[in-house]
């Protein structure tokens, strides 16, 4: 690879992430019931070469449980991202229409952002009953507000752009502009956006998971992961800890990594 | 002053996302800017004038294969020693205004490009406030930001730190763009007298006409090469001097003169 | 014709950029525009195109007020063309807009056929200026602001773009508004010429070249 190809570099970059994400999703099929395989012979077995990160209370696996667990919260993330900000970009594209709605989107964004959202995520968790779909509507309703105000500056700032103007005159409809000018303006964004609220919504799914009210105790989530381990730490059984968290920090951060680069470059 | 010689520039391009392609800029180009006069640059956009002038002060970026030399004072001008002169020995009145710094006033500016330059703090301050009287800028326009300037302003305060940096040689790049016909005089009037101190002056500009007004020399670019240098004094009458005739066609096609293009390149010059 | 009675303009409560401001611009009629900058002359050109509303007075064209939708009969053309376009758009998408130009106008302005899928921004500022003026000349246009379209580029590309600009305008009759403070630029485009200054208009002294 050469270093003065710095779009090359990139896209090197990026493969290896999809790759690595590839084998977490895909884990779901290959792991097979090995997450929750019980061996009681072998429990609380430190890391070494039989256990390879060591296993839980219970005998089970933990490099199979962190990888499924890291699986999970990708689907959660990945859900969440994408419905947030397809929330954000609705909203704010709304908000070019008129200055009414404008003023009706601004006041739900101030709203949303003066209260505490890991509260606001806990009831909306809670009263949906919790699991998957919780989680992922919960994080996704809390979490678009940034968003969706980023891009309604975006737009505001295009629809003083002379092109726009221009296309009024030359007779095209605000369907039109807000399809063909406004939207493929505000995708770029709205992409760079959803992927810095990825590792937002992994992160709590985690805690919402961690406090009791995301996925269920059965699911090894890294929540769940993390929540167990607090009950044995003090025993000296770190590892229970540390490579479900450490799992979680690189995933978080590659993905954060990811979305830098993307918004340096568009 | 400075010497070009036979420089010529590619830059890399991207006709596919992960494939790299180098495109020629600059062709071959060779000419020389002598001290105390104004040496005026003109062509069509894309000619790559204004890659010409980040080529001298070694802001072109890295990637860019860049052959030939250029002489500053008779030595080899190469990138750590374009590097260490610029903001000093050679000075860029860029075409983009946002390289005043926002958050400080002009003469705080000007101040700092004397201190830059060398200068103790107090002759700094007088030689800054003596540049900015010397360019008409009034106390308003001294203790104005970079926002509050009009374009005219800001382009005689970067003129005035190219002044005060002792700058030997000042490349200004279409210095009167966007301007009305007093500021613009103006502008031109702070380059000519820059030249009057003894500096060389680069004038990069698509205004044959107002670039005429003060300029020495001209030499005409297109497509990345040197059509023709001609002193200005060649530009008159039907452009009879001129030997070129891309050079003669652009004289002719000024509004004052012919408003025309001799019929034989015509065909080939329309729209080229 | 082009009408504009008594026109006002001012933000909010400051005093106004200009007033009283009529002018006429008959078909097939070139008619100049100069100032000083911040004189107001970009502000008029908006409100005759109908990019902006008046404070006070108003514009009539052949008596009727402007359309609000579907394509205007006025257009107007801004200085610099790359804020004119899209960024995102390929060449062909920008010039097909409003209509389809015919190959032979398409000839005349010498927007060559390999740029229609590029990008807009590999081409030059002359190259886009071209084709924002070929793509503001929709059927239906009659009437065209050119806000200092040519003072960003070179005497021969200028010179170009106002050749072909001009034998259009002929063949359709349309009226043509050029702002611009290069008066030997109006002398040579021009039939008469008006001067905003002091916020006032006037109809200027003019010297037509020929």
């Amino acid at each position: 690879m050469n270093a003065t190809q710095p779009r090359l570099r990139a896209l090197a970059c990026s493969g290896f992430v999809a790759l690595l994400l590839l084998a977490l999703l895909s884990g779901q099929w290959w792991l097979g019931d090995l997450p929750g395989r019980m061996q009681f012979d072998a429990r609380l077995a430190p890391p070494g070469v039989d256990h390879w990160l060591g296993t839980d209370a219970l005998g089970r696996e933990l490099w199979a449980r962190t990888l499924a667990g890291l699986g999970l919260s990708f689907q959660v993330g990945f859900l969440a991202a994408l419905l947030g900000s397809a929330i954000a970009l609705g909203l704010a594209l709304l908000a070019t229409l008129s200055p009414r709605l404008d003023a009706l989107v601004r006041l739900l964004i101030d709203t949303l952002l003066s209260v505490p959202h890991l509260i606001l995520l806990l009831l909306i968790a809670f009263a949906l009953g919790g699991g998957l779909q919780a989680v992922v509507i919960a994080v996704a309703t809390t979490h678009w507000p940034g968003l969706a105000r980023v891009l309604r500056a975006e737009l505001f700032q295009l629809r003083t752009a002379p092109y726009i103007d221009i296309s009024r005159a030359l007779g095209k409809s605000r369907g039109f502009i807000l399809l063909h000018h406004f939207l493929p303006h505000a995708l770029p964004h709205c992409l760079v956006g959803a992927l810095l609220l990825f590792p937002h919504a992994i992160l709590h799914e985690a805690a919402l998971t961690f406090l009791g009210v995301g996925l269920s105790p059965s699911q090894p989530a890294i929540g769940i992961l993390l929540a167990d381990a607090m009950r044995y730490l003090s025993g000296g059984y770190w590892w229970l800890g540390v490579f479900p968290g450490l799992g979680l920090l690189l995933m978080v951060l590659s993905i954060e990594r990811i979305a830098h680069g993307l918004r340096r470059a568009l | 002053m400075l010497r070009i010689e036979q420089l010529s520039l590619a830059l890399p391009y991207y006709p596919r996302f992960w494939r790299r392609r180098f495109a020629t800029h600059l062709d071959q180009l060779s000419f020389s800017v002598t001290a105390g006069s104004v040496h005026a640059v003109v062509g069509a956009s894309g000619a790559g004038k204004s890659l010409l002038a980040h080529a001298i002060m070694g802001l072109l970026p890295k990637d860019a294969q860049l052959s030939g030399s250029c002489f500053f004072k008779q030595t080899l001008l190469d990138e750590p020693r374009k590097r260490a002169l610029r903001g000093r020995e050679l000075a860029l009145i860029p075409q983009s205004l946002s390289a005043l710094d926002p958050l400080a006033r002009s003469q705080h500016q000007v101040n700092w490009a004397a201190r830059r330059a060398g200068l103790p703090p107090s002759p700094a301050r007088q030689a800054a406030s003596q540049a900015l009287a010397h360019y008409q800028l009034d106390e308003r326009a001294r203790r104005a930001y970079p926002h509050e300037l009009s374009g005219g302003m800001a382009r005689r305060v970067l003129t005035a730190m190219a002044h005060v940096a002792q700058a030997s040689l000042v490349i200004a790049d279409e210095p009167t763009i966007g301007l009305d016909p007093a500021q613009r005089s103006r502008v031109l009037d702070a380059l000519a007298a820059l030249a009057l101190q003894g500096k060389a002056v680069m004038l990069i500009t698509h205004d044959l006409r107002h670039a005429l007004s003060i300029a020495d020399r001209v030499t005409v670019m297109r497509e990345g090469r040197c059509v023709e240098s001609a002193d200005a004094s060649a530009f008159q009458g039907t452009g009879q001097m001129l030997e070129s005739a891309y050079a003669r066609a652009l004289w002719q096609a000024l509004p004052d003169n012919a408003f025309n293009v001799d019929t034989e390149y015509a065909e080939e010059s329309r729209f080229a | 014709m082009l009408e504009a009675c008594q026109l006002r303009y001012a933000f909010h409560t400051q005093p106004p950029l200009f007033e009283e401001v009529s002018l006429r611009l008959g078909a097939g009629e070139w008619v100049g525009l100069s100032g000083h900058s911040g004189a107001g002359k970009s502000t008029l050109g908006r409100l005759l195109a109908g990019y902006d509303e008046p404070t006070a007075g108003h514009v009539r064209i052949a008596g009727q007020r402007l359309p609000v939708k579907g394509l205007r009969p006025v257009q107007w053309l801004p200085q610099s063309p790359e804020l004119a376009v899209n960024p995102r758009w390929q060449v062909a998408r920008v010039l097909h807009e409003a209509w389809e130009p015919p190959e032979a106008l398409r000839h005349a302005f010498g927007i060559k056929p390999e740029w229609l899928n590029r990008p807009v921004r590999t081409l030059s500022g002359g190259e886009l200026q071209r084709i924002c003026v070929l793509r503001a000349l929709a059927p239906g246009v009659r009437y065209l602001i050119a806000d200092e379209i040519s003072t960003m580029l070179d005497p021969i590309t200028q010179l170009a773009l106002w050749q072909a600009l001009k034998a259009e305008a002929e063949k359709r009759k349309l009226g043509v508004l050029v702002i611009s403070h290069d008066a030997a630029l109006l002398g040579r485009l021009c039939q008469r010429r008006y001067h905003l200054e002091n916020a006032r208009l006037h109809a200027a002294e003019h010297h037509q070249l020929p």
